[in-house]
């Protein structure tokens, strides 16, 4: 009996490795390249070097939507909201969890085959919760950031360590909590510490031996281009950081980023200037990280409107030109369009109440008005969105992100003295609420109940289209959403909140079409792929992982 | 409660209305706190300022700067070991305390008012000093005359339709205390909004909101029962902006005796 046992496992083996063609590719830089074509996969953590999160498979569509049921969950060990991103490559799924874990999982049973644990060094610090976003896989190599400023490099297929490298100084509080982006034989990370007085950089590594490739730095040193956006030494200390993973043109060889907040946050006054390139998108040489260009969403920014979002490439009939689009909705509560090329402002609108500002100008530069002291300005310190990564369908030619309505925050500015490892704020804000000492929103929801309610601020999840920078739709939550999109073909949108609703919706319309109540606040986009013929979508709500499929 | 109490009128259960409104009334009822520093609820500012002078030459050396230093005695949280109001505090001053380690203090009237100005302010000289008067006053206040008793339960006694207080003294500070009984609609959290739900099948319910999503509505209704209403099943779903009770017609004398009850409600230990 037992010898047959052991046959039988044998060829099960065997008859595993013929059948299942898909383990035995390697992920070359010529897979993540035409990831579009492989909808099969997630393979990075946008789905594409577009970061468009569109997946062409359509075995999922409107009509049985209502027949998804769920495979699995995977609870997460570490309490703390889970914002990472997995991604699936030939039937394995990685996933990070807190603080810095990489788990590879089957992902038709959600069964764990490893787990990768990185220590961090105890003084990480890191402003916002103990975050990272999620891995990048090249060849047999699985790459994670790390909360003490360090880049790993894990065997995928037996989550060993193959190299580590320092990335930054986690005694002035650098961090990595962004997915890796791989670009041909190199991956590329930002920054974090904006909250810190870091000078924020990108800094690309040889995927093979951990070895510095390049490093931009996000603040101009002396005798570079627009150093003088700063005065002083303000530069030394200015944030800028880059914690949010870039998008990659091929054809251009450029890759681009979001920067953040100017440091300290709230204090513009002390440190004069537009203060480049905080709150920019940068575009840079592949392989050089030379800068080609730069545009600022904010400039002299007092109120932390990080860039951080996802740079979202389109190439799009614009106004009737063919155009190598970039489509962003900014933390500012402006979204915008521009020509990746080279920068050039084409569209920008407000699509939130804005007072900040009271529009823009020809070149897309903000007309700042400053609001007096103690009144509230719009959109709050969350901003009009955040992080969240938004999705663009080319079926619909529609932008969907989350965005917070009706939210508006008071600043304080005050003058700080930068100290090593230690917040730069600049003074602090607090949140509009109907009522004296009512609850504002929080960066995240640890209780079940509501307490801050839709009067402080609420989701609304936007179809933009890009044409006008004007909602075709919109899709209201009563809680505010931190939750990032994904559309497929079949013209569905999949979006969660920090209710714990897993919504799908028409694309078109946003009618709602499905949803499953999971419980736990949902930050993160959800991704989808396909083993055996299934099609599979995942998302993250709470501390739990779940996975639908339809019904068999 | 009669409908006419709601504030708003018929709201879309996908539109938010009450916001810029209450966006206002925040603004002003912010702007009132700067300036409502000599009303007769309260203590001057300038008794505060005072106070704080003679604190620093009289008690600072045995109680600290920060007032904490005598054991089961933090004056500037306003943690003492038998006084409450105001009057008590007078009292031990002037006449001395525990065995005499705390001697009798012979101060001017105007030092008096001024050191529990500032005690009662917090030690902030900037801040705020509410009247706490006597809480067995307060308490026939609550139970008699102030009718509060008719809505609120203390300790398991009372209806459960407006906020149980069993421990609002530990979650409030006197401001707020006085707040909620001057100007509710200023203080009042929005979690705790009056709601009037008429449902699909006609029936109007009736109580406060427990917590709210995009789908449905948890609250206390008028029965004391817990129910949860999804949003596909109401007709009209209507909210309140104001408290159930109006601003308190109570003589300032008797806000404090109140306030001095309130405080003491500090839960089950």
């Amino acid at each position: 009996m037992k010898s047959l046992k052991s046959l039988c496992l044998l060829v099960g083996a065997l008859s595993c490795f013929t059948a299942a063609s898909i383990s035995v590719a390697q992920v070359t830089y010529e897979r993540i390249l035409n990831a579009e074509s492989d909808p099969e996969n997630w393979i990075t953590y946008n789905g594409s070097y577009k970061s468009q999160r569109y997946s062409t498979l359509n075995q999922i569509n409107q009509d049985n939507v209502d027949e998804l049921e769920l495979k699995w969950m995977v609870q997460n060990q570490v309490f703390g909201a889970w914002q990472s991103n997995p991604i699936v490559v030939d039937g394995i799924m990685y996933v990070t969890q807190r603080p810095n874990d990489i788990m590879a999982l089957d992902p038709i049973t959600g069964r764990v085959f490893w787990t990768y644990k990185h220590t961090n060094a105890e003084n990480a610090l890191v402003c916002c919760g103990a975050n990272n976003r999620g891995v990048a896989i090249l060849g047999d190599t699985v790459f994670m950031g790390t909360l003490d400023a360090h880049l790993v490099a894990v065997d995928r297929i037996n989550g060993k360590l193959l190299w580590k490298t320092k990335v930054g100084e986690v005694d002035e509080a650098y961090s990595v909590t962004m997915a890796p982006l791989i670009v041909k034989d190199k991956v590329i990370v930002g920054v974090g510490g904006g909250e810190f007085g870091i000078r924020g950089y990108v800094v690309a590594y040889d995927v093979e031996t951990g070895e510095e490739a390049w490093k931009f730095y996000t603040i101009p040193g002396p005798g570079e281009p627009n150093h003088d956006s700063w005065e002083g030494d303000d530069w030394q200390h200015g944030g800028a950081p880059v914690w949010i993973t870039g998008s990659f043109d091929p054809e251009l060889n450029l890759i681009y980023w979001g920067v953040g907040n100017p440091g300290p946050d709230w204090n513009p006054g002390q440190r004069p200037g537009d203060n480049l390139y905080s709150d920019s998108v940068i575009a840079l040489d592949a392989d050089s990280g030379e800068l080609a260009w730069h545009f600022q969403f904010t400039p002299n920014d007092g109120y932390d409107y990080d860039a951080v979002q996802v740079p979202v490439l389109a190439d799009i009939d614009f106004h009737g030109t063919p155009t190598k689009a970039m489509l962003w909705a900014n933390r500012n509560g402006y979204f915008y369009v521009l020509d990746r090329v080279t920068g050039k402002f084409l569209l920008g609108e407000p699509y939130v109440k804005v007072n900040w500002s009271s529009g823009l100008d020809e070149n897309g530069r903000p007309i700042q008005t400053p609001q007096p002291e103690g009144m509230p300005t719009w959109p709050g310190n969350q901003g009009g969105t955040n992080w969240y990564p938004p999705s663009y369908s080319p079926r619909t030619g529609l932008f969907y992100f989350s965005s917070w309505e009706d939210y508006a925050s008071i600043y304080k500015p005050e003058e700080s003295e930068y100290e090593p490892g230690r917040a730069f704020l600049g003074g602090g804000f607090s949140v509009l609420t109907p009522a004296e000492g009512a609850p504002g929103v929080g960066i995240g929801r640890t209780n079940p109940i509501n307490t801050w309610t839709d009067e402080v601020g609420h989701a609304a999840l936007l179809a933009i289209d890009p044409q006008t920078g004007k909602a075709k739709w919109k899709f209201e939550q009563f809680d505010v959403s931190d939750g990032g999109v994904l559309s497929t073909a079949t013209d569905i949108v999949f979006i969660g909140g920090r209710e714990g609703h897993f919504h799908a919706l028409d694309a078109n319309t946003g009618e709602l079409l499905w949803k499953a109540s999971l419980g736990g606040q949902i930050v993160m986009a959800p991704v989808t792929y396909m083993i055996d013929g299934v099609q599979y979508i995942t998302v993250i709500s709470g501390n739990s992982m779940a996975t639908f499929a339809l019904r068999q | 409660m009669t409908i006419s109490a709601f504030l708003v009128g018929r709201r879309s259960l996908a539109k938010r209305h009450l916001l810029l409104s209450c966006a206002a009334l925040f603004i002003a009822a912010s702007a009132n706190v700067s300036n409502a520093q000599t009303d007769d609820h309260q203590y001057t500012t300038e008794a505060i300022e005072a106070g704080s002078r003679t604190y620093v030459q009289q008690c600072a050396l045995c109680h600290g700067p920060q007032g904490e230093l005598v054991d089961g005695i933090n004056l500037r949280l306003g943690q003492f070991r038998t006084a409450s109001s105001d009057e008590d505090l007078r009292a031990i001053i002037s006449g001395g305390a525990a065995g005499g380690r705390m001697p009798a203090f012979s101060l001017r009237d105007t030092e008096l008012d001024g050191l529990i100005a500032f005690i009662r302010a917090g030690f902030d000289p900037s801040g705020i000093a509410i009247r706490i008067g006597d809480q067995v006053a307060g308490q026939a206040i609550f139970q008699g005359k102030g009718e509060c008793s008719a809505c609120h339960r203390v300790n398991g006694q009372g209806p459960r339709t407006a906020p149980d207080l069993s421990d609002i003294g530990a979650i409030r500070t006197p401001n707020a205390l006085q707040k909620l009984l001057l100007e509710p609609a200023s203080v009042l959290a929005p979690i705790n909004r009056q709601v009037r739900i008429v449902t699909r099948t006609e029936e109007t319910v009736v109580g406060r909101r427990l917590n709210e999503d995009t789908y449905s509505v948890q609250m206390i209704d008028s029965n004391n029962q817990l129910r949860s209403i999804k949003k596909a099943d109401m007709r009209s779903y209507d909210l309140s902006s104001n408290p159930v009770h109006q601003p308190t017609t109570l003589s300032n004398d008797e806000v404090a005796d109140l306030i001095g009850y309130l405080l003491t409600l500090r839960g089950l230990q």
